[in-house]
């Protein structure tokens, strides 16, 4: 008995474990793109996403001369260069680089810095959206 | 008997217990892997968070190029560094502020003014870089001095040493 209730513990802790040490991967982009628009539907004036706005929004070029594809290049599958620094940058397209949209604060950081370097605020759920959507159809 | 309900799922538990540990076990040694370090030059000295954090716009700068009250500097003013936002969660910055303070140049330092926010206006990096001429400054190539790793071939690994460097044409 007392063996049986340790090994029930065990289990526990053990998938406990197993679930933190797997947090980098804890979300799938598909989610992520979930997670936005449950975000988006809510606000005013929403519109199912849209891939072709999101390609639009990602290469245009805002404040201070930048676009996304300034650091992401007008290919989010190929790697990309910051802008400043010249570090090169991994490509943001899930196809190309299974790492991204894995991590929802990681995705929401991002998001954040990236969108008041180019446009001066944050971006909206709608225009994550848009973004995630035309990244999630480009290919290798 | 050969097979058996109970034994199989107490089986199953050990397997799994196995397994759990092991990946608790190597979660946490990248952690540990922070803590040896000796005190004098320290030259591998790493933590996760910082490295994660601070080397995804650029090589992750070498805490002991920069006094203890630069970094807290830096790292109070995320929001608005060098022209881009970097702001981090409370937690994190915490984090990277007590490895960077912890690992930082403890000589001697000017307390007079404000602390200095770039290594490359250090004292230490103009004279390491003395002989190295204008023009190599200048190529595109380089582009910044804060580059380290258009000369420094292994800046990526905290390797700055004269060695490795190989100055781009
Ligand atoms: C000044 C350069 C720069 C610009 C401009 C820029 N980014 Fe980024 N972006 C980065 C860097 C650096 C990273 C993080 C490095 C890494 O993860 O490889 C990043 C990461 C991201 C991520 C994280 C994805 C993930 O899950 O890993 C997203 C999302 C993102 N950028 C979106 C955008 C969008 C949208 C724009 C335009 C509004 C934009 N970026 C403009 C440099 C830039
Ligand atoms: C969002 C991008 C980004 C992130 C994240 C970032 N930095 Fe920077 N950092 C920059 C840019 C851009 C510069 C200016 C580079 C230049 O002048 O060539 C810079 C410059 C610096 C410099 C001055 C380099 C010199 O000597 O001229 C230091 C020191 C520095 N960063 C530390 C940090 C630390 C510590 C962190 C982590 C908490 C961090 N950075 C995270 C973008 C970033
Ligand atoms: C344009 C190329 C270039 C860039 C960019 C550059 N360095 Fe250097 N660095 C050199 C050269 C060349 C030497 C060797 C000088 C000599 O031997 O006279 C050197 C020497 C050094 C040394 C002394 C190494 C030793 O073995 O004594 C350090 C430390 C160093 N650099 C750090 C940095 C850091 C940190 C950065 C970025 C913030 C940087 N360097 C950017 C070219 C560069």
């Amino acid at each position: 008995m007392m063996l049986r209730v340790f090994f029930a513990f065990g289990l526990v802790v053990t998938v406990a474990a197993g679930l933190t040490a797997n947090s980098a991967f804890a979300e799938t982009p598909v989610e992520v793109l979930a997670a936005i628009k449950a975000e988006a539907s809510g606000t005013p004036g929403f519109q199912e996403f849209s891939a072709a706005r999101g390609e639009s929004f990602f290469k245009t070029k805002r404040n201070h001369d930048l676009s996304c594809s300034t650091c992401h290049t007008d290919n989010p599958a190929a790697q990309g260069k910051h802008s400043e620094t010249d570090k090169i940058i991994k490509p943001l397209a899930p196809a190309a680089n299974e790492e991204r949209f894995t991590d929802m604060k990681k995705v929401a950081k991002w998001f954040k810095r990236n969108c008041n370097d180019v446009l001066d605020r944050e971006c909206t759920p709608q225009e994550k959206g848009d973004v995630l959507a035309y990244l999630l159809t480009v290919r290798k | 008997m050969l097979f058996n309900v109970k034994n199989f799922t107490r089986m199953f538990a050990v397997v799994v217990l196995v397994i759990g540990v092991t990946m608790s076990v190597a979660h946490t040694s990248d952690a540990r892997a922070d803590d040896d370090e000796d005190e004098g030059q320290r030259p591998t000295v790493s933590n996760a968070k910082w490295k994660g954090e601070c080397g995804a716009c650029h090589v992750a700068y070498p805490p002991r190029m920069l006094p203890a009250e630069s970094w807290r500097a830096i790292m109070s003013g995320l929001d608005k560094h060098f022209g881009s936002n970097a702001g981090l969660d409370a937690a994190s910055a915490n984090e990277i502020t007590a490895f960077l303070e912890k690992n930082a140049d403890a000589r001697k330092h000017d307390a007079s003014g404000k602390p200095l926010l770039r290594i490359t206006e250090t004292r230490g990096f103009k004279s390491e870089h003395r002989e190295v001429a204008a023009r190599v400054w200048k190529n595109p190539k380089v582009k910044s001095p804060a580059n380290c790793t258009a000369c420094h071939t292994q800046a990526e690994s905290g390797d700055f040493n004269e060695d490795n460097v190989k100055i781009p044409k």
